[in-house]
C-alpha cells in the first residue's frame, strides 16, 4: 500500500481547498444563510410549524444536503478531471499507485471537505434557529455516508466526463432538480397523493428524510429505508468505480 | 549486456484499429543514452507511455530491472522517472509543491534538502515558490524534468525533450541529459531532431510506422550506414562524363566544373586512386579535392525512404 500517495493527493486536494477559500466555503455559507433570511425568515414566519418543528428549523437538514451532495460532487469531479484536462494525469498514470490508492486520496479529500461545510452551515444555521440534534450518531452517519457516496458519484463524473459541459451538467440538470424536488423546503405529506408517489422515486427524498429524522425524530419514510438507500447507492457507486478501473474505461487507452 | 529495460514482442493496436506499435523488441542498458527517432507518428511516444503504465499494450511484455511493469507494476515504476512532451503542469502550482507531489506520488518520503538540490541543479531555486504560469516555456520543461527526478529514478524517459525550445535552450538540455547520465541514470529519449541523437546519445533507435528498424550504436550505425563522397573540382568544365570513367558511380554538377564521386568507407578498396588515375589519363586538370561524409539525418531518411511512411507523415519529414 502507498500510504504516502494517498497523503499527497490528500494534501494536495485540500491545500486547492484552502487555497480557493472563498469559494469553497464563504460560498456556501453565504448561499445558506441566503435561504434561511429569505425561506427560513421572511416567508418560514408566514408558514404553520411542519409537524411540530418551525419552519425555519424543518429547512435545515434539507439545506445542508443541498449543499454536501452538489459540493461533494463538484469536489471530486473537479479533482480527477482537472489533471485530466492539463494532462498532469500522466503523473497519476505513471506512478506505483494502485486505482484504490487513488480513490481514497481523491474521494476522502472530497468528502472531508464536504463534511467540514456541512458542519460550517450547521454552525451558520445555528445562527438563525435554535438547532437540536436529537440523534447526533445518527446525524454523522448519514453525514459522512453522504459526503462519501457523493464524492463517489462525483469521482465517477469526473472520470467520464472530457470537458467542461459534461462535468456540469449532471450537477445542475440532475442533481440540483432532485434535491429541490426532494423534500428540502416542505414534508412529502404536504403533497397531493399523486405526486407524493412520483417523490418516493426521488433517491435524495430518502437521504433528506433520514437526515431530518436524525434531527427532529420527523421523517417522511423510515430511518431503515432511508440508510438502505444510501447504502444501496454508494455500494452501486463503488461498482461503477471498480468496472471502470478494471475495464480503464475513460482511464486508459 | 546488462539490461535495465527489456521489451519482447510488444505491439499495440488502438481501439480505432490503429497499429501503433509491431512487435518490438528492445533491450536498455544501464547507464546508456538511447535515442529513439523517428518521424511524428511513428509510435515513439507510445512506446514510452506503455513502458511507463500509462497505455496499455495489446501483446508482449515489458520488464524493468526484471520486473515486470503489468505484475510487478509498483516496483517498475518506482525505478523509472518520465518527462512528457507536451508543458503539462498544473498552472497554478507552485515549483516546490508541485515536486513534493510527485516525490509523494512514487511513495517517497518528503525531502525538501534533496529537492531543493534538485532544483539547483536544473537553475530553478530561485523559482521555487513562484507559480508555474508564471515561468517561460523553457522553465516549464526543466520543471517537468525536476518533477521526473523528484522520486531519484534509475531510468529517465524524455519524450521530446527539446521540441519548441530554441537553440541555447537546447543545448544547456543537452549538458543536463549528459549530467544525468554521468550520475548513473539510464536515459531514453525519443527525438526527431536528429543532431539531438548525434551530438548525445550512445545508441540510435529507428522507428517507423511502429516498426523498429533498427537499434545500432551511434558510432558503429555511422560507420556502417555512413557514405562518403569525393567531390571533385574540375579546372575547365566538361558537357558529359567521358566514357572511361563510366564504370565509377559518378555524378556531374556544377555546370560541369564538379565531379562527385560516392564511395563505400567499409569496403575494401575506395576506388579514389584508381578514378583519379582515370580521371588524368582522360586530360582533365583538377583544381580542387573535397571530401563529405553522409550525416545521420542522411541515413536516417535513408531508412524511412525504405520504409516509407504515411503521406502526412513524410510531409512532417519534409
Amino acid at each position: 500500500m502507498n500510504f504516502q500517495a494517498i497523503k499527497v493527493i490528500f494534501q494536495y486536494e485540500m491545500l486547492r481547498t484552502w487555497e480557493t477559500m472563498f469559494q469553497s466555503v464563504a460560498s456556501p455559507v453565504l448561499s445558506t444563510s441566503l435561504y434561511f433570511i429569505v425561506f427560513g425568515s421572511a416567508i418560514g414566519s408566514r408558514i404553520q410549524s411542519i409537524e411540530g418543528v418551525s419552519y425555519g428549523m424543518f429547512i435545515v437538514p434539507g439545506l445542508t444536503m443541498l449543499t454536501l451532495l452538489t459540493q461533494s460532487i463538484a469536489n471530486a469531479s473537479f479533482g480527477i478531471f482537472f489533471p485530466k484536462f492539463s494532462g498532469s494525469i500522466y503523473e497519476i498514470h505513471s506512478a506505483p499507485i494502485s486505482f484504490f490508492e487513488i480513490l481514497v486520496g481523491y474521494v476522502g479529500a472530497a468528502a472531508t471537505k464536504s463534511l467540514i461545510i456541512g458542519f460550517i452551515i450547521l454552525l451558520t444555521a445555528s445562527f438563525f434557529v435554535d438547532l437540536n440534534i436529537a440523534h447526533p450518531v445518527w446525524m454523522m452517519t448519514f453525514l459522512i455516508l453522504t459526503c462519501v457516496s457523493f464524492s463517489l458519484f462525483g469521482f465517477i463524473i469526473g472520470l467520464w466526463a472530457d470537458d467542461f459541459e459534461k462535468l456540469q451538467i449532471i450537477p445542475l440538470l440532475v442533481i440540483t432538480p432532485l434535491v429541490f424536488l426532494g423534500g428540502s423546503f416542505y414534508s412529502v405529506s404536504m403533497l397531493p397523493p399523486f405526486w407524493q408517489t412520483v417523490t418516493m422515486f426521488n433517491p435524495v427524498v430518502y437521504l433528506i428524510s433520514g437526515f431530518r429524522w436524525s434531527f427532529f425524530e420527523v421523517s417522511d419514510v423510515s430511518v431503515g429505508v432511508s440508510l438502505s438507500v444510501i447504502l444501496v447507492f454508494l455500494a452501486t457507486c463503488i461498482a461503477v468505480v471498480g468496472w471502470m478501473f478494471k475495464t480503464g474505461y475513460r482511464i486508459k487507452q | 549486456m546488462q539490461a535495465i529495460v527489456s521489451i519482447k514482442n510488444l505491439s499495440k493496436v488502438y481501439d480505432s484499429g490503429h497499429r501503433a506499435l509491431n512487435d518490438i523488441n528492445l533491450d536498455i542498458a544501464e547507464g546508456e543514452i538511447l535515442a529513439l527517432l523517428g518521424p511524428n507518428g511513428a509510435g515513439k511516444t507510445t512506446l514510452i507511455s506503455i513502458i511507463c503504465g500509462i497505455v496499455s499494450a495489446s501483446s508482449g511484455s515489458v520488464t524493468v530491472n526484471g520486473f515486470d511493469n503489468v505484475t510487478d507494476y509498483r516496483c517498475s515504476r518506482e525505478l523509472i522517472g518520465l518527462v512528457p512532451q507536451e508543458l503539462t503542469l498544473n498552472a497554478f502550482d507552485t515549483v516546490m509543491n508541485g515536486i513534493r507531489f510527485s516525490r509523494g506520488l512514487f511513495g517517497r518520503k518528503k525531502d525538501d534538502a534533496y529537492l531543493e538540490r534538485l532544483l539547483k541543479e536544473l537553475s530553478l531555486l530561485d523559482k521555487k515558490n513562484a507559480e508555474l504560469r508564471e515561468l517561460s516555456g523553457g522553465m516549464k520543461r526543466r520543471v517537468l524534468i525536476a518533477k521526473a527526478l523528484s522520486h531519484e529514478p534509475r531510468i529517465l524517459f524524455l519524450d521530446e525533450p527539446t521540441a519548441g525550445v530554441d537553440v541555447e535552450l537546447r543545448k544547456d538540455m543537452w549538458n543536463i541529459v549528459r549530467r544525468l547520465r554521468d550520475s548513473g541514470v539510464t536515459i531514453i529519449l525519443t527525438t526527431h531532431y536528429i543532431e539531438e541523437a548525434e551530438e548525445i546519445a550512445d545508441r540510435i533507435g529507428v522507428i517507423s510506422k511502429g516498426e523498429l528498424l533498427l537499434v545500432e550504436d551511434k558510432q558503429a550505425l555511422m560507420h556502417e550506414l555512413g557514405k562518403k563522397q569525393l567531390i571533385i573540382e574540375l579546372k575547365e568544365a566538361v558537357s558529359h562524363l567521358p566514357s572511361s570513367l563510366a564504370d565509377y558511380d559518378l555524378a556531374l554538377s556544377g555546370e560541369g566544373r564538379k565531379l562527385i564521386y560516392t564511395y563505400d568507407t567499409t569496403g575494401d578498396s575506395t576506388g579514389i586512386t584508381a578514378l583519379l588515375q582515370a580521371i588524368h589519363n582522360e586530360g582533365l586538370t583538377l583544381k580542387d579535392l573535397q571530401t563529405t561524409q553522409s550525416s545521420l539525418e542522411d541515413i536516417f531518411v535513408d531508412l524511412v525512404r525504405i520504409n516509407p511512411s504515411p503521406p502526412e507523415q513524410q510531409k512532417v519529414l519534409a
